[in-house]
């Protein structure tokens, strides 16, 4: 009988349909070209890489989650995310132990320790590749040819070190030195479009992103071109800096998040030591998010100017 | 000429909102009269404002149209019987909102005879401004939409406050609910005629219908009709919900933003829905005071989803089983839409003024969520009319900090539940918000 009593809530009694674990697995589904890309060019290494970092990603949570006696979370998707997006971000020759190490801290120290999903300040991947940078400066940047996997420069390497540029169409579809994800801007915007299609990203940041490296390398008589779809912009612009959980949640936020982050990255790259920002300019970007929202907040529908 | 072709082009709307599935199944079923009800139950307060006084007694005789409760101040409004027959009880009963309420409780002798002081109010001309407001008034005419709101104390601004618009809201942007679509098909001179006497009422030039593009059918109509006024238009607006939220529509429609904290009236407009419009013209028409009113009965867990007539007082329970009765079990019944309706633990409260529908979901469709962590994701950002920032607001009522809720403008949430709608981790955020609102307000009062 009680099965029969009625269900009292409080309005809405209607819902959309997108729930939390629908937009991680459309973000996974976006990551699969630039994930087949780079097993593509850099062969089975970067597979194994792949998948290494995705297991190892939902096995921490999981077990970080069971020690703390926290309700199990994995199946939401986002540690998937967090595994995928680090693997993407490695070069395609780093040992997998190293893989391992770099995800574990992406995990704990990235996300976990601030309780979880929505909570972390930080872009974990991205947390696990800094971390993994600062750790293993050497693996973590020597880089692979995609044409005969003898080491190689990146593109932007190349540029800053010793002035060689690179032609744009190895560029475009990411024939060229880089993270087993990065390279193909092609795989990238194919995955950018089902995103923006869905509704799970906006534009608004990777827009003000690019657009702010575009006029910046310009203005300083660089090639705009070059340095959009070289190193790790783009895969930055439209996967990490796009992070929800991680960027502002107001528009005009969003456009000092996008540009702000630009200028971190033209910044490094033309005066910086490293020839390469993207995750950089990010991970500070992130870190004044909580401010950004603070100080960006919109008009009132209404809102009269205050005159005392 | 000044009617449709204009507006037609250009439709109007506000920005941020949602697009709820519009699940109006019962836009084509004319409204259908429901059964005599063999008792009512009508209860003293229908209104937000002071409850009435019964002025009836156990016992008593009494026809339809008849007064049984008085107002006591200005902002209430007079109740009458729905049906003819004999006071069996004036206790507390059951209210759809809410608790309960001093009821007025009438077992009907089938005979529907009206009471001998219901006489036509005469022509509009003959009618001044006062009168106008007087009828309104005694006619127990609230709004109908839902809000209660006694229609009369809309309609009497103080003086130093102008106004130039009225606009009939016939946005009708909750979703399943049509009754107001009906009512627009089926009476649209009652519309234009109680539009017209609200113009009088107010001493307006400007009469705005606002209409949904949802509803072609009603907006053809009624421009029709328009045409042959020439201070009335029909406005065509994008659907989208809540598009029918009374500073939403002014916006869309004359562009002007109700100041925040602030009434219609500040900006020169007044929003009548489209029920209380019918109840307005039948008052002056025939002096029948509201005793009736047009509701949706609908939702997945009812047989034979309708759009009906029924007596006010008439139980919910009644209602539902002219519309062949529930569809399995139900799961939940709600009075109103399903974005900003009430759920009802009952079935046998009484239809009043305000019940524009009664939605019914199966358990199904009734299904709770676990509320997920927020991934600020920001569509409920984007989703709010009045431009709030729901995801911190609502964690500000988590955490009990009312006072950054109240900075973060807590009181300029309309409870649309357009946040709620569209938050993928289904976070209850006007729920929470309301909890914040309620404490800023408690807050406020005891300083
Ligand atoms: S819609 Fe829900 S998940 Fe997204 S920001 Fe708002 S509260 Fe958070
Ligand atoms: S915060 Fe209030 S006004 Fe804004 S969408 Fe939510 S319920 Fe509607």
């Amino acid at each position: 009988m009680e099965n029969d009593k009625l269900v009292i809530t409080s309005s809405p009694h209607i819902f959309d349909d997108d729930s939390v674990e629908k937009i991680m697995y459309g973000v996974i589904i976006a990551l699969l070209p630039a994930s087949i890309m780079g097993v593509y060019y850099f062969g089975l290494h970067a597979l194994l890489l792949i998948v290494t970092c995705v297991i190892t990603a939902v096995l921490t949570e999981a077990l970080f989650q069971k020690a703390r006696n926290y309700p199990v979370t994995i199946k939401d998707g986002s540690a998937v995310i967090t595994g995928l997006l680090l693997a993407l971000n490695l070069p395609p020759g780093l040992p997998a132990w190293m893989a391992v190490v770099g995800t574990v801290v992406a995990i704990i120290l990235g996300k976990q320790i601030f309780g979880g999903l929505g909570h972390n300040p930080f872009n974990p991947a991205l947390v696990g590749r800094a971390f993994l940078v600062a750790s293993f400066p050497v693996a973590m940047t020597t880089w692979l040819s995609p044409v005969d996997a003898t080491t190689t420069a990146t593109p932007l390497g190349l540029m800053k070190l010793e002035g060689i540029p690179t032609d744009y169409w190895s560029l475009f579809i990411g024939k060229i030195g880089g993270t087993i994800g990065e390279t193909s801007a092609l795989a990238i915007l194919i995955g950018a479009g089902y995103l923006l299609y869905k509704g799970y990203i906006d534009w608004r940041i990777p827009l003000s992103y690019i657009g702010t490296v575009a006029v910046l390398t310009t203005v300083f008589g660089r090639d705009p071109i070059f340095h959009i779809f070289a190193g790790g912009l783009m895969l930055g612009a439209f996967f990490m800096a796009t992070d929800m959980v991680t960027t502002p949640i107001t528009k005009k936020g969003r456009w000092i998040f996008g540009i702000g982050a630009g200028i971190l990255v033209v910044v490094i790259r033309l005066w910086g030591g490293y020839p390469e920002g993207a995750s950089y300019s990010i991970l500070l970007m992130n870190g004044i998010t909580p401010l950004l929202n603070r100080y960006t907040r919109p008009r009132v529908f209404g809102e009269v100017k205050k005159n005392a | 000429m000044k009617g449709s072709e204009t507006s037609q082009m250009n439709i109007k709307t506000f920005k941020g909102g949602v697009h709820p599935p519009h699940a109006k199944f019962t836009k084509d079923k004319p409204i259908e009269k429901a059964r005599l009800p063999e008792k009512v139950i009508i209860p003293l307060q229908q209104h937000i404002g002071a409850p009435c006084e019964p002025v009836v007694s156990v016992g008593d005789n009494i026809k339809v149209g008849q007064k049984i409760g008085e107002p006591k101040g200005f902002v209430s409004a007079p109740v009458h019987s729905s049906v003819s027959g004999k006071v069996v009880a004036i206790e507390t009963h059951p209210h759809p909102i809410g608790s309960d309420v001093l009821s007025v409780v009438i077992e009907s002798d089938g005979k529907d005879e009206v009471f001998e002081g219901v006489k036509p109010y005469g022509d509009l001309d003959s009618l001044t401004a006062d009168d106008i407001k007087n009828l309104i008034r005694e006619s127990g005419i609230v709004g109908m939409g839902g809000a209660t709101f006694p229609t009369q104390v809309k309609l009497s601004p103080p003086p130093d406050k102008k106004i130039d618009t009225v606009i009939i809201n016939g946005a009708e942007c909750e979703p399943y609910l049509t009754a107001d679509h009906r009512l627009m098909l089926e009476k649209p001179e009652n519309i234009i005629f109680g539009l017209k006497a609200i113009m009088k009422a107010l001493g307006v030039e400007n009469g705005y219908i606002g209409i949904e593009d949802n509803k072609p059918d009603a907006i053809e109509k009624l421009s029709k009709l328009a045409e042959q006024e020439n201070n009335i238009k029909v406005v065509v607006l994008r659907t989208k919900y809540p598009q029918g939220g009374e500073k939403q529509l002014i916006y869309a429609i004359t562009g002007r933003e109700v100041p925040s904290g602030g009434l219609p009236m500040e900006v020169g407009a007044v929003v009548q829905n489209v029920g209380t419009t019918n109840a307005i013209a039948t008052a002056i028409k025939t002096g029948m005071p509201l005793i009736e009113r047009v509701l949706t009965v609908t939702g997945s867990g009812v047989k034979q989803p309708k759009n009906m007539l029924v007596r006010i007082g008439t139980p919910f329970k009644e209602v539902i089983e002219q519309c062949g009765g529930f569809n399995g079990t139900p799961g939940k019944v709600i009075m109103g839409g399903p974005m900003m309706g009430l759920a009802q633990s009952s079935v046998e409260v009484p239809v009043i003024k305000g019940t524009s529908g009664i939605l019914v979901l199966t358990k199904q469709d009734a299904k709770m969520f676990e509320p997920r962590p927020c991934i600020k994701c920001a569509r409920c950002v984007d989703a709010c009319p009045a431009y709030l920032l729901p995801t911190r607001l609502a964690h500000f009522s988590e955490k009990a900090m009312w006072d950054e809720a109240e900075e973060y403008n807590a009181l300029d949430c309309i409870e649309c539940g357009s946040c709620s709608f569209v938050c993928p981790a289904k976070i209850p955020l006007v729920q929470r918000i309301r909890l914040a609102k309620s404490q800023i307000i408690a807050k406020r009062k005891k300083k």
